[in-house]
């Protein structure tokens, strides 16, 4: 139905007009004194040091291939936490069956030394 | 409720958007994320048809397709480290050692 | 207590139980193993493939015949434990446990001989498992990925070696492209059907084709993108190009595991799910076959004129084997595809296993401390060095040219005999045209090792373990091709032919 989208055409509309007003008018009001350190994206934090698009180091691949497995792999405990009482001891051993096997992966990280940041 | 058809045209393109890109990118990282496109539209089509026919096993189907998506895409980066560091490139016309 | 799994499914799925377990053990100990006792996790694996056979013996094998049943459904359906699984079963383990046997002495002269290449091969291997036994597309589904994930980094497993990672980028890229095609097909598969099964796929489709001149747009895009994906893995024209790239670059053992094991599950899959899940297209998938093989067949043996490196060559001869038994599912005819094509098709993945395995192997024995030793020049003069293997890898040769005495012949025999029964006359002369063709550059190899002169003139030094996958391999090609009778027994049995086929009398 067309006529359902009135509203929405109306806000979007409204955000259209506002959006421009509000920040002009603040413009137009507020004190505007900037200076250097005013002006850095952490006002009081680490000073940045290179561009955004630089180059990162190597580890935080690994960091997010480590972050994309495990990460991943808990999807598998969410449809068994929804079901839990339904599939009881059964769904259990089986999901510990599931996790010993990622923990081995685990260990064998730990030990590879692929959690160190060196 | 949106007809089946739409959720098919949308994970064509999609899977579509991924062939294209993979064809015709020539950063690694991005046919990666082409694949993973792609892979998106098979599991877009099969919660579709799951929806359709009230059949669980399209969406367990996706689980697993998630899952094999992510491992792939760790072997993946772990063995674009290792091309990086042997040769200091991301470009596929540049790693073309082996030829015919 | 909710039981959804009965302990049959478990007893039946024991020998992938245990390899996993097996693998999981050799990565863990592995982790407190010192450098020079590496061949530990090697004698690991290899029990481990050895238990998993006897398992499969004991627990599927002996009361499957003991109770007279054709085959058993575990896990829902979702695993079809026929004789077909367990022929593909057997032929895995051997070509794992050659390849373990290849591995050994190849990767402390690479330095790096890690205990994870061994459980990779073992995580491979269940998946091939899960390929062979599924029934259910999921599970097929999964055991490919597992199967190729741990073949990507096997192929890339020399870190430190440009060529290697090179190979398994392409292989990476060019593998999960494949998949994504594959689970497309498998999408709209499931959207026809509503189904995972694939027997429910067939008799859904069947339903569905019955009384119609012409199939479902729908289903023919399926089968098509499904196809691309099965030819993708088996690595048929014009699909290949991976396959030569990263049998280049992989380790040579390794390239012998890829070339027969990875291919004998591409084609388990690829036989079940053409077979078994969408039977009902035939008429549809036939004409693509026999263009896909003739290309397979040309495209191969031209492009394996040209190559002065062994382990490229023999990638595209393996390109060139895969065209022959495709033509195998085209013989098959319409009304029992059962018939001697899908047989020639088995016994062929049997003897290839051994072949391949063998010629590989005497490839990877002459990598040496400062020798790459896969190129044409390499093994040139082989016959000074290291007469008995020249002599092995000339068996090995003729019998992947087709050499009648040797197992080789039999698998191209069967092919172009089922050919010839259905009345596929002008494909059967192309494929015997380029069964000779294929002589010269196999030939091309032994001229090398017997007339030219050895660069290198020290003898070449052979493991133990290299020198029993050797004899292990050549023993079987022989045997095979001497005395086929129980491995043509064995295909019959897979396939559940009773009779013995006239083949095979003729044979005797």
């Amino acid at each position: 139905m067309p006529q359902n989208y009135v509203p929405i055409f109306i806000f979007v509309a409204l955000i259209g007009v506002l959006i421009p007003v509000t920040l002009l008018a603040a413009k137009l009001v507020r004190p505007d004194n900037p200076n250097k350190t005013k002006l850095m994206p952490y006002e009081c934090g680490i000073d940045p040091v290179d561009h955004a698009r630089g180059r990162y180091t190597v580890r935080f691949y690994i960091v997010a291939i480590l972050f994309v497995v495990f990460d991943v792999e808990t999807i598998f405990l969410f449809p068994w936490a929804v079901k839990f009482k339904a599939l009881g001891v059964f769904g259990l051993i089986e999901i510990l069956i599931f996790l010993v096997i990622l923990i081995v992966g685990y260990i064998w990280i730990w030990k590879k030394g692929a959690l160190e940041w060196v | 409720m949106v007809p089946l058809s739409y959720y098919l045209v949308l994970s064509g393109i999609l899977f579509a958007c991924g062939v294209l890109g993979f064809l015709i990118k020539r950063n690694i990282i991005t046919i990666f994320m082409s694949i993973e496109l792609m892979l998106n539209g098979v599991n877009l089509s099969f919660v579709a048809f799951a929806a359709q026919w009230h059949a669980l096993s399209g969406q367990v189907f996706v689980f697993f397709v998630m899952v094999v998506a992510a491992a792939e895409s760790a072997v993946g980066l772990a063995i674009i480290i290792a091309v990086y560091r042997t040769r200091q490139t991301l470009n596929v016309d540049q790693i073309n050692l082996l030829k015919l | 207590m909710a039981q959804y799994f009965t302990l049959s499914d478990y007893s039946m799925s024991l020998p992938i139980i245990l390899l996993t377990l097996f693998a999981l053990d050799i990565l863990l100990i592995d982790l407190w193993i010192p450098i020079d006792r590496k061949w530990f996790n090697a004698v690991t694996a290899f029990v481990g493939v050895l238990v998993s056979a006897a398992a499969v013996y004991l627990r599927i094998q002996r009361p499957l015949d003991a109770a007279g049943l054709p085959a058993q459904t575990a896990f829902m359906n979702a695993m079809l434990l026929d004789h077909f699984a367990i022929y593909f079963w057997y032929l895995f383990l051997a070509g794992a446990a050659i390849a373990i046997l290849m591995s050994v002495r190849y990767l402390e002269i690479e330095h790096e001989h890690h205990g994870e290449f061994y459980a990779l091969i073992l995580f491979s291997v269940v998946g091939m498992m899960c390929m062979a036994a599924g029934i259910d597309i999921v599970l097929i589904f999964i055991g490919l990925e597992l199967m190729a994930i741990s073949t990507y980094v096997l192929v890339g497993f020399l870190r430190t070696d440009r060529r290697s990672n090179e190979a398994a980028l392409k292989y990476l890229l060019l593998g999960a492209f494949s998949s994504g095609i594959f689970a497309y097909g498998l999408s709209l598969f499931y959207g026809l059907t509503g189904s995972t099964n694939l027997v429910v796929i067939q008799n859904r489709l069947a339903r569905e084709m019955a009384g119609q001149a012409h199939a479902n747009p729908i289903a023919v895009i399926a089968l098509l993108t499904t196809a691309t994906g099965l030819f993708f893995k088996i690595a048929a024209v014009p699909f290949h190009q991976w396959a030569p790239d990263a049998y280049e670059g992989a380790p040579t053992s390794m390239t012998g595991f890829m070339s027969v094991a990875v291919k004998a599950a591409a084609w388990a899959m690829l036989l079940r799910i053409l077979i078994w899940g969408l039977a009902p297209l035939r008429p549809v998938y036939v004409p693509l076959l026999v263009f896909v093989s003739i290309a397979t067949m040309t495209g191969a043996n031209l492009a394996a004129l040209t190559q002065n490196n062994l382990k490229r060559l023999l990638a595209y001869s393996s390109i060139a084997h895969v065209g022959y038994m495709l033509l195998g599912l085209v013989a098959g005819d319409a009304h029992s595809p059962m018939a001697d094509g899908i047989k020639g098709i088995l016994i062929y993945l049997l003897v290839y296993t051994f072949m391949n395995l063998g010629a590989f192997a005497v490839i990877t024995s002459l990598r040496q401390r400062e020798v790459i030793g896969d190129e044409l020049d390499d093994i040139a003069g082989l016959y000074s060095r290291a007469p008995t293997e020249a002599v092995l890898m000339l068996i090995f040769l003729l019998s992947l040219a087709g050499i009648p005495p040797l197992a080789g012949f039999y698998g191209k025999y069967f092919i172009f005999l089922s050919l010839i029964e259905s009345k596929h006359y002008v494909l059967a002369s192309l494929a015997v045209l380029y069964a000779v063709f294929g002589l010269y550059y196999y030939m091309k190899i032994a001229n090398a090792m017997f007339m030219r002169e050895a660069l290198d003139k020290t003898r070449l030094p052979i493991s133990l373990g290299m020198r029993t996958a050797l004899w292990i391999s050549a023993f079987a090609t022989l045997v095979i091709g001497i005395y086929p009778e129980p491995f043509i027994r064995a295909v019959n049995w897979s396939l559940g032919i009773a009779q013995v086929g006239p083949v095979a009398s003729l044979v005797r």
